[in-house]
Protein backbone atom coordinates (compact mmCIF):
# COMPACT_ATOMS: atom_id res chain seq x y z
CA UNK A 1 0.00 0.00 0.00
CA UNK A 2 2.74 2.10 1.12
CA UNK A 3 4.28 1.62 -2.43
CA UNK A 4 1.22 3.02 -4.09
CA UNK A 5 0.55 5.76 -2.10
CA UNK A 6 4.92 6.80 -2.74
CA UNK A 7 3.95 6.62 -6.50
CA UNK A 8 1.02 8.17 -6.52
CA UNK A 9 2.99 11.22 -4.14
CA UNK A 10 6.12 11.29 -7.05
CA UNK A 11 3.20 11.57 -10.32
CA UNK A 12 1.21 14.37 -7.93
CA UNK A 13 3.04 16.43 -5.94
CA UNK A 14 7.33 15.65 -6.20
CA UNK A 15 8.97 15.80 -8.69
CA UNK A 16 5.60 14.93 -11.17
CA UNK A 17 3.04 17.68 -11.98
CA UNK A 18 3.02 20.26 -8.88
CA UNK A 19 6.67 20.18 -9.00
CA UNK A 20 6.69 20.47 -12.47
CA UNK A 21 3.84 23.09 -12.80
CA UNK A 22 5.51 25.45 -10.50
CA UNK A 23 8.58 25.52 -12.72
CA UNK A 24 6.48 25.31 -15.96
CA UNK A 25 4.46 28.43 -14.80
CA UNK A 26 8.04 30.42 -14.22
CA UNK A 27 9.05 29.19 -17.52
CA UNK A 28 5.98 30.62 -19.51
CA UNK A 29 6.52 33.85 -17.55
CA UNK A 30 10.22 33.63 -18.14
CA UNK A 31 9.49 32.92 -22.40
CA UNK A 32 7.03 36.18 -21.95
CA UNK A 33 8.86 38.21 -20.12
CA UNK A 34 12.08 37.70 -21.73
CA UNK A 35 10.23 38.03 -25.14
CA UNK A 36 8.78 41.75 -23.91
CA UNK A 37 11.93 43.16 -23.05
CA UNK A 38 13.34 42.28 -26.20
CA UNK A 39 10.71 44.16 -27.62
CA UNK A 40 11.62 46.97 -25.46
CA UNK A 41 8.04 46.85 -23.45
CA UNK A 42 7.46 46.13 -19.76
CA UNK A 43 5.78 42.48 -19.97
CA UNK A 44 3.49 40.59 -17.70
CA UNK A 45 3.73 40.19 -13.80
CA UNK A 46 5.50 37.20 -12.37
CA UNK A 47 1.60 35.56 -11.98
CA UNK A 48 0.10 36.01 -15.22
CA UNK A 49 0.38 32.36 -16.25
CA UNK A 50 -1.41 31.33 -13.00
CA UNK A 51 -4.28 34.49 -13.53
CA UNK A 52 -4.62 32.83 -17.01
CA UNK A 53 -5.46 29.30 -16.04
CA UNK A 54 -7.40 30.43 -12.86
CA UNK A 55 -9.35 32.95 -15.39
CA UNK A 56 -10.07 29.68 -17.65
CA UNK A 57 -11.28 27.42 -14.89
CA UNK A 58 -13.89 29.93 -14.52
CA UNK A 59 -15.44 30.59 -17.99
CA UNK A 60 -17.96 28.75 -19.40
CA UNK A 61 -17.12 25.49 -21.38
CA UNK A 62 -18.54 25.26 -24.39
CA UNK A 63 -18.67 21.92 -26.54
CA UNK A 64 -19.12 22.61 -30.13
CA UNK A 65 -22.97 21.02 -31.08
CA UNK A 66 -21.17 18.91 -34.10
CA UNK A 67 -18.30 17.81 -32.17
CA UNK A 68 -17.57 14.39 -30.77
CA UNK A 69 -18.04 15.43 -27.71
CA UNK A 70 -16.47 12.41 -25.57
CA UNK A 71 -12.85 12.76 -27.71
CA UNK A 72 -13.41 16.55 -27.52
CA UNK A 73 -13.22 16.22 -23.77
CA UNK A 74 -10.65 13.62 -23.29
CA UNK A 75 -8.01 15.13 -25.42
CA UNK A 76 -6.78 17.82 -23.05
CA UNK A 77 -6.88 15.42 -19.80
CA UNK A 78 -4.72 12.55 -21.84
CA UNK A 79 -2.19 14.75 -22.99
CA UNK A 80 -1.75 16.20 -19.84
CA UNK A 81 -1.30 12.93 -18.52
CA UNK A 82 1.07 11.84 -20.19
CA UNK A 83 3.16 15.08 -19.91
CA UNK A 84 3.33 14.93 -16.63
CA UNK A 85 4.37 10.63 -16.84
CA UNK A 86 7.11 12.20 -19.16
CA UNK A 87 8.29 14.76 -16.63
CA UNK A 88 7.90 12.37 -13.07
CA UNK A 89 10.43 9.41 -15.75
CA UNK A 90 12.36 12.81 -16.37
CA UNK A 91 13.18 14.15 -13.02
CA UNK A 92 12.45 10.71 -11.18
CA UNK A 93 16.68 9.92 -13.46
CA UNK A 94 17.79 13.53 -12.89
CA UNK A 95 16.96 14.10 -8.90
CA UNK A 96 16.28 10.68 -7.86
CA UNK A 97 18.19 8.39 -9.74
CA UNK A 98 16.02 6.05 -10.43
CA UNK A 99 16.72 5.48 -14.28
CA UNK A 100 16.46 1.95 -15.33
CA UNK A 101 16.90 0.77 -18.56
CA UNK A 102 14.94 1.82 -21.43
CA UNK A 103 13.33 4.83 -19.75
CA UNK A 104 15.07 6.76 -22.80
CA UNK A 105 12.77 5.03 -25.08
CA UNK A 106 9.60 5.38 -22.77
CA UNK A 107 9.91 9.21 -22.97
CA UNK A 108 10.40 9.80 -26.62
CA UNK A 109 7.21 7.27 -26.91
CA UNK A 110 5.55 9.25 -24.07
CA UNK A 111 6.45 12.88 -25.60
CA UNK A 112 4.20 12.03 -28.57
CA UNK A 113 1.33 11.60 -26.81
CA UNK A 114 0.55 15.54 -26.07
CA UNK A 115 0.83 16.71 -29.49
CA UNK A 116 -0.74 13.55 -30.92
CA UNK A 117 -3.95 14.27 -27.97
CA UNK A 118 -3.99 17.77 -29.34
CA UNK A 119 -4.46 16.28 -33.17
CA UNK A 120 -7.31 14.10 -31.68
CA UNK A 121 -8.97 17.02 -29.67
CA UNK A 122 -8.95 19.48 -32.79
CA UNK A 123 -9.72 17.10 -35.21
CA UNK A 124 -12.73 16.20 -33.06
CA UNK A 125 -14.01 19.59 -32.90
CA UNK A 126 -15.49 19.75 -36.31
CA UNK A 127 -14.33 22.95 -37.35
CA UNK A 128 -12.38 23.69 -40.61
CA UNK A 129 -9.66 25.92 -38.88
CA UNK A 130 -9.04 23.16 -36.59
CA UNK A 131 -8.55 20.62 -39.48
CA UNK A 132 -6.29 22.40 -41.15
CA UNK A 133 -4.51 23.21 -38.12
CA UNK A 134 -4.53 19.17 -36.96
CA UNK A 135 -3.56 18.15 -40.50
CA UNK A 136 -0.17 20.95 -40.34
CA UNK A 137 0.53 19.54 -37.05
CA UNK A 138 0.74 15.88 -38.14
CA UNK A 139 2.98 16.63 -40.78
CA UNK A 140 5.03 18.76 -38.23
CA UNK A 141 5.45 15.34 -35.98
CA UNK A 142 6.24 13.64 -39.05
CA UNK A 143 9.15 16.26 -40.02
CA UNK A 144 10.61 16.25 -36.45
CA UNK A 145 10.99 13.05 -34.84
CA UNK A 146 13.24 11.01 -37.71
CA UNK A 147 16.07 14.30 -36.81
CA UNK A 148 15.22 13.70 -33.06
CA UNK A 149 15.46 9.95 -33.40
CA UNK A 150 18.66 9.71 -34.89
CA UNK A 151 20.06 12.50 -32.65
CA UNK A 152 19.15 9.98 -29.93
CA UNK A 153 21.04 7.45 -32.02
CA UNK A 154 24.20 9.86 -31.99
CA UNK A 155 24.19 9.84 -28.04
CA UNK A 156 23.86 6.11 -27.88
CA UNK A 157 26.66 5.61 -30.36
CA UNK A 158 28.44 8.37 -28.17
CA UNK A 159 27.85 6.54 -24.58
CA UNK A 160 28.52 3.37 -25.66
CA UNK A 161 31.93 4.70 -26.83
CA UNK A 162 32.27 6.53 -23.92
CA UNK A 163 32.12 2.86 -21.96
CA UNK A 164 29.51 3.69 -19.88
CA UNK A 165 29.68 2.53 -15.70
CA UNK A 166 26.97 0.03 -15.54
CA UNK A 167 27.54 -1.20 -19.19
CA UNK A 168 23.92 -0.74 -20.36
CA UNK A 169 23.34 2.86 -22.28
CA UNK A 170 20.16 2.77 -22.71
CA UNK A 171 18.96 4.29 -19.31
CA UNK A 172 18.76 8.33 -18.86
CA UNK A 173 21.64 8.15 -15.99
CA UNK A 174 24.36 6.66 -18.15
CA UNK A 175 23.51 8.72 -20.99
CA UNK A 176 24.02 12.12 -18.99
CA UNK A 177 27.52 10.15 -17.38
CA UNK A 178 29.19 10.79 -21.32
CA UNK A 179 28.54 14.12 -21.27
CA UNK A 180 27.56 13.58 -24.92
CA UNK A 181 27.61 17.40 -26.27
CA UNK A 182 31.73 17.68 -25.77
CA UNK A 183 32.24 16.19 -29.27
CA UNK A 184 31.40 17.13 -32.56
CA UNK A 185 28.88 14.75 -33.71
CA UNK A 186 27.11 15.06 -30.19
CA UNK A 187 27.03 18.63 -30.62
CA UNK A 188 25.19 18.67 -33.77
CA UNK A 189 23.21 16.20 -32.50
CA UNK A 190 22.19 18.60 -29.79
CA UNK A 191 21.52 21.52 -32.24
CA UNK A 192 19.45 19.95 -34.45
CA UNK A 193 16.92 18.30 -31.15
CA UNK A 194 16.78 21.89 -29.90
CA UNK A 195 14.92 22.57 -32.68
CA UNK A 196 13.05 19.33 -32.73
CA UNK A 197 12.14 20.18 -28.96
CA UNK A 198 11.05 23.85 -30.59
CA UNK A 199 8.85 22.56 -32.88
CA UNK A 200 7.81 20.39 -30.31
CA UNK A 201 6.40 22.62 -27.79
CA UNK A 202 5.27 24.90 -31.03
CA UNK A 203 7.05 28.40 -30.44
CA UNK A 204 7.20 30.54 -32.90
CA UNK A 205 9.38 30.24 -36.11
CA UNK A 206 7.08 26.38 -35.90
CA UNK A 207 3.84 27.12 -34.73
CA UNK A 208 2.83 26.72 -37.65
CA UNK A 209 -0.41 24.53 -36.00
CA UNK A 210 -1.32 27.07 -34.48
CA UNK A 211 -1.08 30.20 -36.55
CA UNK A 212 -2.67 33.15 -35.25
CA UNK A 213 -3.21 35.03 -37.95
CA UNK A 214 -4.16 32.77 -40.63
CA UNK A 215 -6.10 30.21 -38.74
CA UNK A 216 -6.88 32.44 -35.93
CA UNK A 217 -5.85 29.68 -33.25
CA UNK A 218 -5.80 26.50 -35.48
CA UNK A 219 -5.89 23.19 -33.30
CA UNK A 220 -7.01 25.29 -30.09
CA UNK A 221 -9.70 27.29 -31.77
CA UNK A 222 -12.56 25.23 -30.52
CA UNK A 223 -11.09 25.00 -26.88
CA UNK A 224 -12.49 27.22 -23.90
CA UNK A 225 -13.18 27.33 -20.23
CA UNK A 226 -11.16 24.94 -18.26
CA UNK A 227 -10.29 22.72 -21.07
CA UNK A 228 -7.98 25.50 -22.62
CA UNK A 229 -6.95 26.01 -19.65
CA UNK A 230 -5.55 22.33 -18.82
CA UNK A 231 -3.80 22.83 -22.26
CA UNK A 232 -1.87 25.85 -20.95
CA UNK A 233 -0.82 23.66 -18.25
CA UNK A 234 -0.15 20.78 -20.67
CA UNK A 235 2.41 23.75 -22.32
CA UNK A 236 3.83 24.14 -19.15
CA UNK A 237 4.81 21.03 -18.31
CA UNK A 238 6.33 20.41 -21.82
CA UNK A 239 7.90 23.34 -21.37
CA UNK A 240 10.00 21.69 -18.33
CA UNK A 241 9.90 18.54 -19.52
CA UNK A 242 11.36 18.33 -23.14
CA UNK A 243 14.14 20.46 -22.26
CA UNK A 244 15.13 18.38 -19.23
CA UNK A 245 14.99 15.42 -21.88
CA UNK A 246 18.33 17.47 -23.93
CA UNK A 247 19.78 18.22 -20.26
CA UNK A 248 19.80 14.27 -19.66
CA UNK A 249 20.87 12.87 -22.76
CA UNK A 250 22.78 15.52 -24.07
CA UNK A 251 24.10 18.38 -21.27
CA UNK A 252 24.90 16.00 -18.28
CA UNK A 253 22.25 15.90 -16.40
CA UNK A 254 21.94 17.05 -13.14
CA UNK A 255 24.50 15.35 -11.18
CA UNK A 256 24.37 14.98 -6.96
CA UNK A 257 24.98 17.65 -4.50
CA UNK A 258 23.96 20.69 -3.88
CA UNK A 259 25.71 22.66 -6.47
CA UNK A 260 25.29 20.18 -9.18
CA UNK A 261 21.92 20.53 -8.65
CA UNK A 262 22.35 24.18 -8.97
CA UNK A 263 24.01 23.86 -11.98
CA UNK A 264 21.08 21.47 -13.69
CA UNK A 265 18.34 23.85 -13.08
CA UNK A 266 21.11 26.78 -14.69
CA UNK A 267 21.30 24.09 -17.30
CA UNK A 268 17.12 24.48 -17.82
CA UNK A 269 17.58 28.05 -17.78
CA UNK A 270 19.93 27.90 -20.76
CA UNK A 271 17.93 25.94 -22.77
CA UNK A 272 15.00 28.45 -21.94
CA UNK A 273 17.12 31.42 -22.95
CA UNK A 274 18.11 29.45 -26.51
CA UNK A 275 14.66 28.56 -27.53
CA UNK A 276 13.07 32.37 -26.77
CA UNK A 277 16.36 33.74 -28.77
CA UNK A 278 15.12 31.28 -31.49
CA UNK A 279 11.78 32.18 -30.85
CA UNK A 280 12.58 35.74 -30.73
CA UNK A 281 14.64 36.17 -34.12
CA UNK A 282 12.60 34.25 -36.40
CA UNK A 283 9.76 34.23 -38.14
CA UNK A 284 6.82 31.93 -38.77
CA UNK A 285 7.74 29.16 -41.67
CA UNK A 286 5.71 27.46 -43.68
CA UNK A 287 4.96 23.96 -43.21
CA UNK A 288 6.92 22.51 -47.00
CA UNK A 289 9.52 24.78 -45.52
CA UNK A 290 9.77 23.30 -42.00
CA UNK A 291 9.26 19.64 -43.35
CA UNK A 292 11.78 20.27 -45.98
CA UNK A 293 14.04 21.63 -43.12
CA UNK A 294 13.70 19.00 -41.27
CA UNK A 295 14.30 16.15 -43.50
CA UNK A 296 16.64 17.59 -45.98
CA UNK A 297 19.16 19.85 -43.81
CA UNK A 298 18.73 18.19 -40.22
CA UNK A 299 18.78 14.49 -41.06
CA UNK A 300 21.65 15.04 -43.25
CA UNK A 301 23.32 16.51 -40.63
CA UNK A 302 22.45 13.59 -38.27
CA UNK A 303 23.76 11.34 -40.53
CA UNK A 304 26.84 12.82 -40.90
CA UNK A 305 26.73 12.89 -36.67
CA UNK A 306 26.74 9.28 -36.82
CA UNK A 307 29.15 8.73 -39.40
CA UNK A 308 31.42 10.47 -37.34
CA UNK A 309 30.68 9.07 -33.98
CA UNK A 310 30.81 5.92 -35.64
CA UNK A 311 34.01 6.79 -36.70
CA UNK A 312 35.06 8.08 -33.41
CA UNK A 313 34.41 5.39 -31.73
CA UNK A 314 36.04 2.35 -34.21
CA UNK A 315 39.38 4.71 -34.11
CA UNK A 316 39.13 5.97 -30.33
CA UNK A 317 38.25 9.26 -30.72
CA UNK A 318 36.42 11.31 -28.22
CA UNK A 319 36.01 14.56 -29.49
CA UNK A 320 34.43 12.98 -32.91
CA UNK B 1 -17.90 35.59 -7.74
CA UNK B 2 -14.52 36.36 -5.69
CA UNK B 3 -11.97 34.42 -7.75
CA UNK B 4 -13.57 34.56 -11.28
CA UNK B 5 -14.30 38.58 -11.48
CA UNK B 6 -10.15 38.98 -9.79
CA UNK B 7 -8.71 36.73 -12.19
CA UNK B 8 -10.95 37.86 -15.00
CA UNK B 9 -9.78 42.02 -14.76
CA UNK B 10 -6.39 40.50 -14.56
CA UNK B 11 -6.37 38.58 -17.75
CA UNK B 12 -8.72 40.01 -20.54
CA UNK B 13 -8.20 38.39 -24.17
CA UNK B 14 -9.69 40.24 -26.48
CA UNK B 15 -11.41 39.28 -29.50
CA UNK B 16 -11.55 42.10 -32.63
CA UNK B 17 -15.16 42.13 -34.32
CA UNK B 18 -15.48 43.91 -37.09
CA UNK B 19 -19.06 44.95 -38.14
CA UNK B 20 -18.55 46.60 -40.72
CA UNK B 21 -15.95 49.84 -39.93
CA UNK B 22 -14.53 51.83 -42.70
CA UNK B 23 -11.01 50.38 -40.88
CA UNK B 24 -9.92 53.29 -38.69
CA UNK B 25 -10.65 52.05 -35.29
CA UNK B 26 -9.70 48.54 -36.87
CA UNK B 27 -6.12 50.35 -37.16
CA UNK B 28 -6.72 52.10 -34.10
CA UNK B 29 -7.17 48.73 -31.95
CA UNK B 30 -3.93 47.00 -34.02
CA UNK B 31 -2.00 49.94 -32.83
CA UNK B 32 -3.38 49.21 -28.92
CA UNK B 33 -1.49 46.03 -29.29
CA UNK B 34 1.71 47.31 -30.41
CA UNK B 35 4.70 47.26 -28.45
CA UNK B 36 4.23 50.82 -27.92
CA UNK B 37 1.17 50.76 -25.73
CA UNK B 38 2.31 46.93 -24.16
CA UNK B 39 -1.19 45.81 -23.44
CA UNK B 40 -0.06 42.64 -22.14
CA UNK B 41 1.36 44.20 -18.45
CA UNK B 42 -2.60 44.70 -17.77
CA UNK B 43 -2.71 40.93 -19.06
CA UNK B 44 -4.51 41.76 -22.26
CA UNK B 45 -4.02 39.26 -25.29
CA UNK B 46 -5.55 39.18 -29.19
CA UNK B 47 -6.99 35.76 -29.42
CA UNK B 48 -8.05 34.19 -32.77
CA UNK B 49 -11.48 32.55 -31.17
CA UNK B 50 -14.58 34.16 -29.50
CA UNK B 51 -14.50 30.75 -27.47
CA UNK B 52 -11.46 32.13 -25.65
CA UNK B 53 -12.17 35.73 -25.45
CA UNK B 54 -13.24 37.52 -22.59
CA UNK B 55 -14.01 40.95 -24.19
CA UNK B 56 -15.22 41.89 -27.85
CA UNK B 57 -14.20 44.62 -29.43
CA UNK B 58 -16.47 45.93 -31.69
CA UNK B 59 -15.94 48.44 -34.50
CA UNK B 60 -18.28 50.19 -37.34
CA UNK B 61 -21.94 50.70 -37.39
CA UNK B 62 -23.25 47.17 -37.27
CA UNK B 63 -24.33 46.72 -41.14
CA UNK B 64 -27.43 44.68 -42.22
CA UNK B 65 -24.74 41.93 -43.38
CA UNK B 66 -22.45 41.82 -40.10
CA UNK B 67 -25.33 42.64 -37.26
CA UNK B 68 -26.33 38.39 -37.55
CA UNK B 69 -22.43 37.11 -37.32
CA UNK B 70 -21.80 40.01 -34.82
CA UNK B 71 -24.87 38.26 -32.75
CA UNK B 72 -23.19 34.82 -33.66
CA UNK B 73 -19.74 35.62 -32.37
CA UNK B 74 -21.09 36.91 -29.32
CA UNK B 75 -23.36 33.71 -28.30
CA UNK B 76 -20.02 31.66 -28.95
CA UNK B 77 -18.15 33.50 -26.77
CA UNK B 78 -17.38 31.87 -23.26
CA UNK B 79 -19.25 34.34 -20.81
CA UNK B 80 -18.79 35.75 -18.37
CA UNK B 81 -17.97 38.42 -21.11
CA UNK B 82 -17.79 42.21 -21.60
CA UNK B 83 -18.89 44.06 -24.53
CA UNK B 84 -16.55 47.20 -25.54
CA UNK B 85 -18.09 49.29 -28.77
CA UNK B 86 -15.19 51.33 -30.18
CA UNK B 87 -15.87 54.44 -32.02
CA UNK B 88 -18.49 56.86 -32.32
CA UNK B 89 -20.24 54.54 -35.71
CA UNK B 90 -20.54 51.07 -32.61
CA UNK B 91 -21.49 53.74 -29.65
CA UNK B 92 -24.59 55.16 -31.77
CA UNK B 93 -24.31 54.58 -35.31
CA UNK B 94 -22.38 57.94 -35.88
CA UNK B 95 -22.65 59.76 -39.34
CA UNK B 96 -24.52 56.92 -40.75
CA UNK B 97 -27.52 56.48 -38.33
CA UNK B 98 -30.63 55.88 -40.74
CA UNK B 99 -28.69 54.70 -43.67
CA UNK B 100 -30.18 52.26 -45.87
CA UNK B 101 -27.82 49.17 -45.11
CA UNK B 102 -27.77 49.70 -40.89
CA UNK B 103 -29.10 47.83 -38.76
CA UNK B 104 -29.50 49.17 -35.84
CA UNK B 105 -26.72 50.65 -32.97
CA UNK B 106 -24.31 47.63 -32.10
CA UNK B 107 -25.65 47.82 -28.12
CA UNK B 108 -29.21 46.84 -29.10
CA UNK B 109 -28.09 44.26 -31.46
CA UNK B 110 -26.26 42.53 -28.48
CA UNK B 111 -28.87 43.26 -25.68
CA UNK B 112 -32.03 41.98 -28.23
CA UNK B 113 -29.85 38.44 -27.81
CA UNK B 114 -28.95 38.70 -23.77
CA UNK B 115 -30.44 41.76 -22.12
CA UNK B 116 -27.97 41.34 -19.40
CA UNK B 117 -24.54 42.11 -21.66
CA UNK B 118 -22.18 44.55 -20.14
CA UNK B 119 -21.46 46.31 -22.43
CA UNK B 120 -18.80 49.72 -22.45
CA UNK B 121 -18.49 52.47 -24.95
CA UNK B 122 -15.44 54.36 -25.88
CA UNK B 123 -16.45 57.10 -28.13
CA UNK B 124 -14.15 58.57 -30.84
CA UNK B 125 -13.69 59.27 -35.14
CA UNK B 126 -11.66 56.99 -34.39
CA UNK B 127 -10.66 56.48 -30.62
CA UNK B 128 -7.11 57.02 -30.00
CA UNK B 129 -5.61 54.01 -28.24
CA UNK B 130 -5.02 56.09 -25.28
CA UNK B 131 -8.54 56.62 -25.09
CA UNK B 132 -9.06 52.76 -25.55
CA UNK B 133 -6.99 51.58 -22.89
CA UNK B 134 -8.58 54.34 -20.46
CA UNK B 135 -12.13 52.86 -21.31
CA UNK B 136 -10.91 49.51 -20.53
CA UNK B 137 -9.29 50.24 -17.36
CA UNK B 138 -12.50 51.94 -16.30
CA UNK B 139 -14.94 49.72 -17.61
CA UNK B 140 -12.67 46.84 -15.81
CA UNK B 141 -13.03 49.03 -12.11
CA UNK B 142 -16.56 49.28 -12.29
CA UNK B 143 -17.32 45.63 -13.09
Amino acid sequence: MTGIAENVFRLLVFPGLVFTLVIGMFGCWVLRKVSALIQWRVGPPWYQPWVDVLKLAGKELLIPEQANAVVFLAAPVVGLAAAVLVSTVLWNALLGRHAYVGDLIVVLYLSVIPSLALIMGSSASASPHAAIGASREMKLILSYELPMAAAMVVALIKAAASGSPSGQVLDLSSLSAAKVIWSISGFMAFLVSLLCIHAKLGLVPFDIAESETELAGGILIEYSGILMGIWRLVQAVLLVALPLLLIAVFLGGFGTGRWAILAGFGKLVLLWVLLILIKNTNPRVRIDQAMRFFWFVCTPALVIAVILAILGRFYGIGWL
Amino acid sequence: MGWRLWSLKRSVWVYHVNAGACNNCDIEVVDLLTPRFDVERFGIRLVGSPRQADALLVTGVGTRQAIKRLQDAYIQTAKPCLVFCIGACACGCGIFEGAYHVSGPVDQAIKSIDPDAIIAYVPGCPPKPEAIVSGVVKALSVV
